[in-house]
């Protein structure tokens, strides 16, 4: 199969900032609006080149969320920076209003998403925020692989105009795709090609997905590797296409069962082309403290949980 | 500035379109609509810098106003549509399926003159700083606008974006809270005590200005005028106007029943013979 190499361990937040810098250097309406969380979620390289057009808000996330909406009038380009937990779940009423039903160019950027922010507990640990952004009219969903994929994801979002959810995490990971890559929102980004099964993935499972794949390939399972970095819109088009090649789907995740990535293919199998389905994702269950590799784990999100999975949807194949 | 008879006229005439809007569809608020009208006349005739004929989203070098209390679209609907921003003939689809005058405001009907949708309280005070915030990025003085209800004041939200504009000194904004100590569950009082909204708000690094009778066009221009003087100096500005709910028409002022209940067949004759048709009814 394809290989993919590992060119250094690095978080995805760190691409995130560097990606914000950039943007800030394209265009100068972008602003970035922070609620006292700078250096963790790495606006702070945002805010020191470009302190005119920075925003510390406070421990004030609702008003963060309406500052932003006010800024987006003018021409502003608003991007909201915080844990992801804070940015959705906390403010879903405000940025229901007036980011998604008002239609605003606002970017709310999610950080320390899912079980891999680790040690902080469940009360950090969103895993519904997926759901929650993805069930709003106008937004658009972005999750992010690895570093170089979230810096790119973060000037797309950018130069798109309109409501945007970009998702990302805290731990250093395997950064594993091009450096200059282009960032095609709602495009599937196909890792690998297989005929066995697909493994479609998100956000950080996207690296187990393919190491998943590499074990399978040494069984003699030919499996298909692809890359949802956009939940919405789907690429529906490259899912029915690689169902309809395969037979069989498994489904990877950092978030709940409820609502996520899977759901979101479930539902374009089941209208289209109906095909035996696995989710690798958390139970209807939150987290709780531990390393982020432990998280990874214990909640069952690893390679050797895909390739199990893998092996049930192939039973299940006609 | 605009006589202060003609924005009475104004107001009286605003006060018949809002029982006849909320009477034809047998919905809405026409009880915080009435007790605004004058605040509403003023500002939209004689307070504000804008040109209702070009209305553009960005509003650059125009004032801006946000409704945070979004419920009262009678009496915003139909100072926007006297003032200007679209035909007057409209507001008789208030409420009606397929119209720009949604029940509540919204940006997603294309009504010129509607920047944000709302209506979910306690948000507006927070875009209006943002607005104010790009205006002073962009070098344009000037200025952010926002009507609240004084039981939105219960909001949390409203206290943190009070808290923002006081400590980063957003002067070209002027908050207006409409004090008619109603809300829906009763009185101010009766639901959740305010307490003493001036020394709140001065204590968030606001200047607050007081207006004692904001159903007197006199007073509420003054009110206005003096808080537009004091912008620009270093703290954003509160309007604190006294109001009557339902003011304008006997049995229905000074109670919460009207708050967003619509006037009967008969209660519109009976209210409309206390509101002389000063401008022509649409």
């Amino acid at each position: 199969m394809k290989t993919y190499e590992n060119k250094k361990m690095k978080d995805l937040r760190s691409g995130f900032g560097e990606g914000l810098v950039d943007a800030g250097a394209q265009n100068h309406e972008v602003v970035a609006l922070s609620a006292d969380v700078t250096g963790s979620v790495k606006m702070d390289g945002f805010a020191k080149a470009y302190p005119e057009r920075f925003i510390q808000c406070g421990i004030a996330e609702a008003n963060m969320v309406g500052i932003a909406a006010g800024l987006s009038l003018s021409g502003k380009i608003p991007f909201v920076g915080g844990f992801a937990e804070f940015v959705t779940g906390r403010v879903y009423d405000q940025i229901r209003q007036v980011v998604a039903y008002s239609n605003k160019n606002v970017k709310i950027c999610g950080s320390h998403a899912g079980v891999t922010l680790g040690e902080d507990g469940a009360t950090h640990q969103t895993m519904e925020d997926i759901a929650l952004m993805k069930a709003l009219p106008n937004m658009t969903v972005l999750v992010p692989c690895d570093a170089n994929q979230t810096h790119a994801a973060t000037v797309a979002a950018m130069r798109h105009n309109g409501p945007v959810y970009l998702r990302f995490g805290r731990p250093k990971m395997p950064n594993f795709t091009d450096e200059n890559q282009e960032f095609v929102i709602g495009k599937a980004q196909m890792l690998n090609e297989g005929k066995d099964v697909s493994i479609i993935a998100t956000g950080h499972l996207v690296w187990e997905a393919l190491e998943a794949a590499k074990a399978l390939e040494a069984e003699g399972i030919l499996a298909e590797v692809i890359n949802i970095h956009t939940i919405k819109p789907l690429d529906t088009e490259a899912i029915i296409k690689s169902a309809k090649k395969t037979g069989a789907v498994v489904t990877c995740e950092e978030h709940l069962f409820n609502g996520g990535l899977g759901d979101s293919v479930a539902q374009t199998l089941a209208l289209n082309c109906p095909t035996p389905m696995e989710y690798v994702a958390v139970d209807d269950k939150f987290g709780e403290s531990g390393t982020p590799e432990q998280m990874l784990v214990n909640y069952h999100l690893k390679a050797v949980d895909i390739v199990g999975k893998v092996k049930a949807v192939l039973v299940r194949k006609k | 500035m605009t006589n202060i008879l003609d924005l009475q006229n104004i107001a009286t005439q605003v006060r018949r379109d809002i029982v006849r809007m909320t009477n034809a569809v047998n919905s809405g608020h026409p009880g915080g609509s009435l007790g605004c009208t004058e605040f509403m006349t003023a500002l939209f005739f004689d307070i504000m810098e804008h040109n209702p004929a070009d209305f553009a989203m960005e509003g650059k070098n125009s004032d801006m106003f946000f409704l945070s209390n979004g419920h009262i679209t009678p009496v915003l609907y139909s100072v926007m549509a006297r003032r200007g921003y679209f035909p007057v003939e409209e507001l008789k689809t208030f409420r009606v399926f397929g119209t720009r005058l949604q029940g509540h405001p919204s940006t997603a009907h294309g009504l010129p003159g509607i920047r944000m949708a709302s209506g979910s309280l306690g948000q507006g005070l927070s875009v209006a700083i943002g607005a104010a915030l790009a205006k002073k990025m962009d070098g344009d003085n000037k200025l952010v606008y926002t009507l609240h209800g004084d039981g939105e004041l219960e909001e949390g939200q409203i206290w943190e974006a009070a808290m923002y504009a006081g400590a980063k000194k957003v002067d070209n904004l002027i908050a207006t809270i409409d004090c008619n100590g109603q809300q829906i569950d009763g009185t101010t009082d009766e639901v959740l005590a305010l307490g003493d909204l001036k020394a709140k708000w001065e204590a968030f690094g606001w200047t607050v200005v007081g207006c004692e009778n904001g159903n007197d066009m006199k007073q509420m221009v003054d009110a206005l005028t003096l808080a537009k003087t004091l912008s620009g100096k270093g703290k954003p500005v509160v309007v604190l106007m006294k109001t009557e709910m339902g003011y304008g028409v006997d049995f229905m002022q000074g109670t919460n029943k009207y708050h967003g209940v619509a006037p009967s067949n008969d209660e519109l004759e009976r209210a409309l013979a206390q509101l002389n048709e000063t401008l022509g009814d649409y």
